[in-house]
């Protein structure tokens, strides 16, 4: 956790009318860890997580990647920076085939000629994300199953993984599991820690404090639109998280 | 024991993919099912069913419901509906005509002039639902009276006549003993059919019917691809209406009303889903022959054109309902 940031969030902004979602919000990940951003309803995190990845553009404040200023103006932007992201609800094509979903909008081509006028080498994507697959421990029936096939937690492994797969630095989760049972919670989490195994950073946003103390490296906390707390996962409890969610306990000096 | 498991684990997944490709394929073996039981019933119920003549009305018939169900397919698995198809076939076979009678066009030149109306026509509808944001049936809607009205005001609501003999060809031709119509409609399947399912074009018209905002966000030009969708689908109806104005030797502004609900039927029959990200071109092609069918046979079973309209009815509502009933069933397993 030395050297700079991967990612870093400085006193960012965002008001929706009269309305200031975020108030001078920081947050901080390192390489190679994961980082759970929690806090209550209202108190931010998916305003943050959208800023982070190019969805709302800022207000105010400095989002930084490897310590360089950077400015997304849409999520493609962030995406070619190299944060990937999962949003709450999905964002898959449940028609389209797993191999479609892992490469849409990033599709092979065949060479030559025929690739030129656009035809695909479907053939290429489908071992790629087999081979992708394969490599995080998603286990589904074939590349080739329409998403609408597969269970909750399948079509939570297969947007996760097609984060990890594109990211070069971060991926973003919000709420990964919040919809899937205790097998599929653990699918998920268990990748989590494959995908930070392999050098990549995670923010991971979640209501569930138990999961956030199992799977994070450190925890940050926002309460009202900015950071309140910070905690390294291996010395906090269930307890001081709720206290710090509330606002009866900050790390941070809010000036 | 290993070889065991292995071998129940090689017959699960053997079962696991032939049910997956049934149930996507399902509607369009049904529909072909149909398919094969109509054309048996009427080969057995009118001496003059499969008669060299009839064939090749059907041949000719089926062409021009299939060349703009195809385009209505396009439509669909964009998750919207052109109901202007029936307008923009009459406008574009009336402009054709009228540029081979008053400025001796040929039948080719003429076909372009009614495919780039036909595009025209698209653009507008593809405008409007992808940068005006109004919801497709409504930008068709207007297009389909837009269009029609100005159909009638072209050509003050009477028939574009006095065609010379060579206009025909397109219609009406064969090229080696087959009809001339068949060869362009099997272009047009080969060529859309070839686009929607091994072109990256096609990829993201399917994602963008199926999940807009994930297509959105994995960096498709949305609003350009929607409006290309159109603009294509046009294209098609304007070759559809050129062709259909051929046959007839003449332009009519009256053409193609209620033709949107026989393209409709042929489409979601064949498997294109109301709610957007699937349907296929073979799917289509099975269901424009079959809505021909029901067409040719009554009326060689001398059943009233009304019930016609009553059976096509029927069938919409059967396909939509099926295809209803497949995604839920879907859905309830994830």
């Amino acid at each position: 956790m030395s050297g700079e940031p991967v990612l870093e969030a400085r006193g960012i902004v965002k008001r929706f009318g009269h309305v200031a979602a975020l108030s001078g919000a920081h947050l901080t990940v390192h390489h190679g860890e994961v980082v759970a951003l929690i806090g209550d309803n209202g108190a931010g995190k998916s305003t943050l997580i959208k800023v982070l990845s190019g969805v709302h553009p800022p207000d105010e404040g400095e989002i930084r990647l490897g310590g360089r200023a950077v400015a997304f103006s849409s999520p493609v932007d962030a995406r070619r920076a190299g944060v990937e992201t999962v949003y709450q609800d999905l964002a898959v094509a449940d028609d389209l085939s797993v191999a479609a979903n892992l490469y849409l909008g990033r599709e092979i081509k065949r060479r030559g000629p025929l690739g030129r006028i656009g035809l695909l080498d479907k053939r290429a994507m489908r071992r790629g994300a087999a081979e992708a697959l394969e490599q995080l421990g998603v286990r589904i029936p074939r590349v080739t199953t329409p998403i609408s096939m597969l269970s909750g937690g399948q079509r939570q492994s297969v947007a996760v993984a097609r984060a990890v797969v594109w990211a070069t630095d971060v991926v973003i989760l919000d709420e990964p599991t919040a919809a899937l049972g205790v097998v599929q919670t653990r699918r998920v989490l268990e990748l989590v820690e494959r995908v930070r195994d392999a050098g990549m950073s995670v923010v991971l946003v979640s209501h569930n404090m138990p999961q956030v103390l199992e799977v994070a490296d450190r925890v940050e906390v926002m309460r009202l639109g900015r950071r309140t707390a910070r905690f390294a996962a291996a010395e906090a409890t269930t307890d001081d998280l709720v206290a710090a969610m509330t606002g009866a306990l900050t790390t941070e000096s809010l000036d | 024991m290993a070889t065991v498991d292995q071998a129940v684990g090689w017959r699960g997944r053997l079962e696991e993919w032939l049910r997956e490709r049934i149930s996507v394929a399902v509607s369009e073996v049904t529909a072909a099912t149909a398919l094969a039981v109509l054309f048996i019933a009427l080969s057995l119920a009118s001496p003059y069913f499969l008669t060299a003549d009839n064939l090749f009305n059907i041949g000719s018939q089926t062409a021009v419901i299939a060349i703009i169900a195809v385009a209505q397919t396009m439509v669909i698995i964009t998750k919207g509906i052109d109901l202007s198809v029936g307008s923009v076939a009459a406008l574009a076979g009336v402009a054709g005509a009228m540029v081979v009678r008053d400025l001796g066009f040929s039948v080719w030149e003429a076909s372009a002039v009614a495919v780039a109306v036909g595009a025209a026509a698209g653009l507008v509808n593809g405008l409007l639902v992808s940068f005006a944001r109004l919801p497709p049936f409504i930008a068709t809607l207007g297009m389909m009276s837009a269009g029609r009205g100005l159909v009638f005001i072209v050509t003050g609501a009477v028939g574009v006549y006095s065609l010379p003999e060579s206009f025909q060809l397109l219609g009406n031709g064969v090229i080696a003993g087959v009809p001339f119509t068949i060869v362009v409609t099997a272009a047009v399947a080969l060529a859309v059919g070839g686009l929607l399912s091994q072109s990256r074009f096609g990829q993201h018209v399917y994602a963008m019917g199926s999940n807009l905002e994930a297509a959105r966000r994995s960096g498709i030009p949305v609003r350009r691809n929607l409006t290309a969708v159109y603009v294509l689908a046009g294209m098609l109806v304007g070759l559809g209406g050129v062709i259909a104005a051929s046959r007839v030797n003449s332009g009519q502004p009256n053409y193609g009303i209620g033709l949107e609900l026989d393209v409709i039927a042929a489409a979601v029959i064949g498997g294109a889903s109301l709610f957007g990200g699937q349907g296929r071109i073979v799917g289509t092609l099975i269901g424009a022959f079959l809505i021909a069918l029901v067409r040719n046979g009554s009326v060689l079973l001398g059943i009233n054109i009304h019930y016609q309209q009553l059976i096509v009815g029927l069938i919409i509502w059967a396909a939509v309902y099926f295809d209803q009933f497949r995604r839920r069933r879907l859905e309830s397993r994830g």
